[in-house]
């Protein structure tokens, strides 16, 4: 019901793809993530609260349909929905029926607190494809209320010591849930600062508000900006931002980085920033565990990061029948 | 542990000097002394025995977190530390209680656990587990493994100590230097301005050179300036007599008399209160054995006549640091060699011996004075150099002529300047995952040279790359493993690297016959294809001249 093929997930019955390889007839995508959505198919299906972000990623002339999530859709034999992911905003889990029979393609999706995204909605079903991105038990979040805590008071102490605050988080998806997450303490008035954004993360917050997500005010981040919120500020930028000259314009500043990968102090190390804050847009062991119990499902699939060792933990620990797939060049 | 844990907290994720610092101070501050004591004693670098092995500790992680030990196994293959490791797995404690104190763990929870019954051990290791968070446990299992890194040197923690109480690092430093018990009455005197640390047997801290990486001609004053040393490839050692006390201290801050009794018998001879800084060597009539006989010696704790008899230990005084109970640390190098020659000459130093490098030894004792290098200008020195390697010693020391007898590793003042190294063009075979920072990243690296067909490994490094250049072969490695062995990944025999190294001997343990010592990448050769390697027999061409 749902094969490999070169051009990534494919499903006949529904003569469809899920976040297609390369250009397609009809694509289902699940976000707007470059490795998930990608330019040149002819037909785009995506959820309506994710289609203008994919807007941004594909061009405005893209020929997207947004549907609403939970709307079945037939096409073919094969009756099609999308659910929330919990991701992003509008990332979405895939389910296809045919005559009874339910797969679910979960593409990337968290289960925990996100202000920018809907929550993650598990579904029952006879396979289950999901991600692994942290496949190992070392990978259990924090709560993302604590995490937040660490992440203001850093910002607190950075300000008293005159260093402007650098947090580095995809430009997509967790640059909006810092932003969002913030809304409370900037409320609050507990922020030392105003919060800049790089341009990256600015362009992306129209399609964010239009959907409803409220964030505390921005400035982007600029010569002038810079200049002035100086040693206070709260920068918000692409990871791959730090380390390039313009950091420089900041003047003395913390860096913090916000992934999952921080769980890990070498990792932390390595990263060379000042601060790692646990904080990831992917499922970790724990929430994968659950999934897989909830979805009642008989087969599971892995795709993304560790899987064999999820695999075999699954199919010698918990007796189920199990299934890598390669949906990423480079991918075993 | 509390405390305890927060400073490791702040020195693991700072990189700013100034701001570990801070953070030692404030825990040096608020800290009971009986907790400061311990916290100063694992900082410094100070030992403590494991006191549960890891394989039985990833046990126990296993069947506490219900997960079956290969996932625990795989978990530590990527985290590359076990006692992080072992911390992330391990699920939330589920009682309300807080750990002790840090010297509470140290003295009453670890101190009996080497001698104990595993039931015991693990009821320790259980209470723990008990009632610590995660990071309060990934210290405690740091602790109790007795791995202790946290990026803060020695040097760094005694600055900070000595600012905070305010007293001279030097001063701190010394005091710091040999056994001191982890007590709060014994770090009450160590921070005190006054109290006199009365132990006769403490050494000073080693003062330390730099390599020389280019050749000497950039250094200040020109050779005028410069005292020249033969670099003897011993152990660096203080012996000394103080109060009838005769004691010989290895670099690392270990007693080795025991080990050497000929030698703290000859200390005997010195005048009290005297210190000399010198290596300590297995010699046989007119130069040293080969490093490994001295180890031979180094492992035993009393000597039988048989060993003494086959690895004879000498002592070769470079420098003297106390004179009639007076630390002469402060004057010239000239000076106190002029003062280190005078002694020689009491003690009744003979004509020195026709050796390869000629020793002038004290009347009937193995102490001698390692003579200074006569070599007219910098080049004469270097193609000296070039013959190090035949003469059994390592290379030079240079020496300024003014410099004082300092702390720790300045730059400037003491360089050395060793031989050339030795070089193979070598094939990566096997890789394997670093620990610490680079514990996701395969940094350890085997490498192997041909045997006819064969490949056959002849040794291991992992240091001599740039971080990008370990990203890039990291990532080449992940395309090309051929099979796996635990944590150690085969790879396509495609790679070949110039490795460095000082030496090669022979070797029962590995399967070349050969060991390399100190190996280190120099860099990869991706200008030479891989059957173009070297051989075995271009390495046993290598094997060293020495005895």
């Amino acid at each position: 019901m749902v094969i490999r093929t070169d051009a990534g997930l494919y499903v006949p019955e529904a003569d469809v793809y899920v976040d297609p390889l390369r250009p397609v007839h009809r694509a289902v995508v699940t976000h707007g993530h470059a490795d998930h959505a990608r330019r040149g198919s002819d037909h785009y299906l995506a959820a309506s609260s994710g289609v203008g972000i994919l807007r941004k990623r594909l061009g405005d002339e893209a020929p997207i349909e947004g549907i609403p999530f939970g709307e079945r859709r037939t096409l073919g034999r094969a009756v099609l929905s999308l659910h929330p992911a919990g991701h992003i905003l509008g990332s979405a889990q895939v389910r296809i029926e045919v005559g009874g029979e339910v797969w679910v393609v979960t593409g990337d999706y968290k289960r925990t607190p996100d202000a920018s995204a809907e929550t993650f909605e598990p579904l029952r079903c006879h396979t289950l494809i999901s991600e692994c991105t942290f496949g190992l038990p070392i990978y259990r979040w924090p709560e993302p209320d604590g995490v937040f805590g660490e992440i203001e008071r850093w910002w607190v102490e950075n300000a008293a010591e005159g260093r402007t605050t650098l947090l580095c988080g995809y430009s997509l998806g967790k640059a909006q849930r810092l932003l969002a997450g913030l809304l409370p303490f900037v409320q609050g008035g507990g922020a030392p600062g105003t919060i800049l954004v790089h341009g990256a993360v600015d362009e992306l917050l129209p399609a964010y508000r239009a959907e409803g997500i409220a964030f505390p005010p921005t400035e982007r981040v600029s010569v002038e900006t810079a200049r002035e919120h100086r040693g206070t500020a709260l920068v918000v930028a692409p990871p791959s931002a730090a380390g390039t000259a313009w950091v420089r314009k900041l003047g003395p500043v913390s860096v913090g980085f916000a992934s999952g990968w921080m769980r890990i102090r070498g990792r932390r190390r390595r990263r060379s920033g000042d601060r790692g804050f646990v904080l990831s847009d992917h499922v970790d062991w724990d929430g994968l565990m659950a999934t897989i119990d909830e979805s009642g499902a008989e087969r599971v699939g892995l795709t993304h990061g560790q899987t064999g060792t999820a695999l075999r933990y699954l199919t010698e620990e918990r007796g189920l029948d199990t299934f890598a797939i390669a949906t990423r060049e480079g991918d075993t | 542990m509390k405390r305890f844990t927060r400073l490791f907290m702040e020195l693991d994720r700072t990189t700013r000097t100034n701001e570990k610092v801070a953070a030692l101070r404030r825990y040096f501050a608020e800290a009971p002394a009986a907790d400061a004591a311990w916290a100063l004693a694992v900082l410094t670098g100070r030992r403590i025995r494991r006191a549960v092995p890891g394989a039985r500790l990833r046990e126990w992680v296993a069947e506490r977190s219900g997960y079956p030990l290969w996932l625990v196994e795989e978990c530590y293959d990527t985290v590359g530390d076990l006692a992080e490791t072992l911390a992330l797995l391990l699920p939330d404690p589920d009682t309300g209680a807080e750990p002790p104190s840090l010297h509470t763990i140290m003295d009453e929870w670890l101190a009996p656990l080497p001698g104990a019954e595993d039931s015991e051990k693990r009821r320790v290791v259980e209470r723990a587990w008990g009632c610590m968070d995660e990071s309060e446990r990934l210290v405690f299992h740091k602790l109790l493994t007795g791995g202790f890194r946290v990026g803060v040197g020695r040097k760094l923690v005694t600055r900070a100590l000595a600012q905070e109480v305010g007293m001279e690092p030097a001063i701190l430093a010394h005091r710091l230097t040999g056994r001191w018990a982890p007590t709060p009455e014994t770090y009450r005197r160590l921070i005190s301005p006054d109290a006199e640390m009365r132990d006769a047997g403490r050494p000073y801290p080693f003062f330390l050179a730099h390599p020389l990486s280019d050749g000497p001609e950039a250094l200040d004053g020109g050779p005028e300036a410069w005292m020249v040393e033969w670099k003897w490839d011993g152990i660096r050692a203080q012996l000394i007599h103080r109060d009838g006390e005769q004691l010989l201290w290895s670099r690392g801050e270990e007693v080795i008399t025991p080990a050497f009794p000929e030698i703290g018998e000859a200390a005997g001879a010195l005048p009290s209160g005297t210190v000399l800084d010198g290596e300590l060597l297995a010699w046989e009539s007119t130069g040293p054995l080969r490093f490994a006989e001295l180890q031979r010696r180094l492992g035993r704790k009393r000597p039988g006549p048989k060993i003494r008899r086959e690895v004879p230990a000498r002592f070769l005084a470079y420098d003297l640091l106390e004179a009639e109970g007076e630390d002469l640390r402060r004057l010239p190098q000239e000076a106190r060699r002029r003062l280190l020659e005078a002694l020689f000459e009491e003690l009744g130093v003979r004509e020195p011996d026709d050796g390869p490098i000629p020793v002038g030894w004290a009347g009937g004792l193995p102490l001698g004075l390692s003579p200074l290098v006569e070599a007219a200008g910098w080049e004469a020195l270097a193609e000296l150099r070039a013959s190090a390697r035949e003469l059994g010693v390592e290379g030079f020391m240079l020496k300024h002529r003014q410099a004082e007898y300092g702390v720790g590793r300045p730059r400037g003042s003491w360089w050395k300047w060793k031989v050339e190294p030795l070089t193979l063009d070598v094939v990566l075979l096997y890789a394997q995952k670093g620990h610490g920072r680079r514990a996701s990243l395969y940094t350890d690296y085997t490498f192997g040279v041909w045997d006819g067909e064969e490949l056959v490994p002849i040794g291991k490094a992992y240091s001599g790359l740039t971080d990008r250049e370990i990203r890039r072969v990291d990532t080449w490695i992940r395309r090309n493993i051929t099979e796996r062995f635990g944590p150690v990944r085969a790879v396509e025999p495609e790679l070949v690297f110039e490795l460095a190294f000082d030496q090669v001997r022979p070797s029962t343990r590995h399967k070349s016959g050969l060991a390399l010592r100190f190996p280190r990448m120099v860099r990869q050769r991706t200008d030479k294809p891989v059957d173009e390697a070297d051989t075995l027999e271009s390495a046993r061409r290598l094997l060293a001249e020495r005895p």
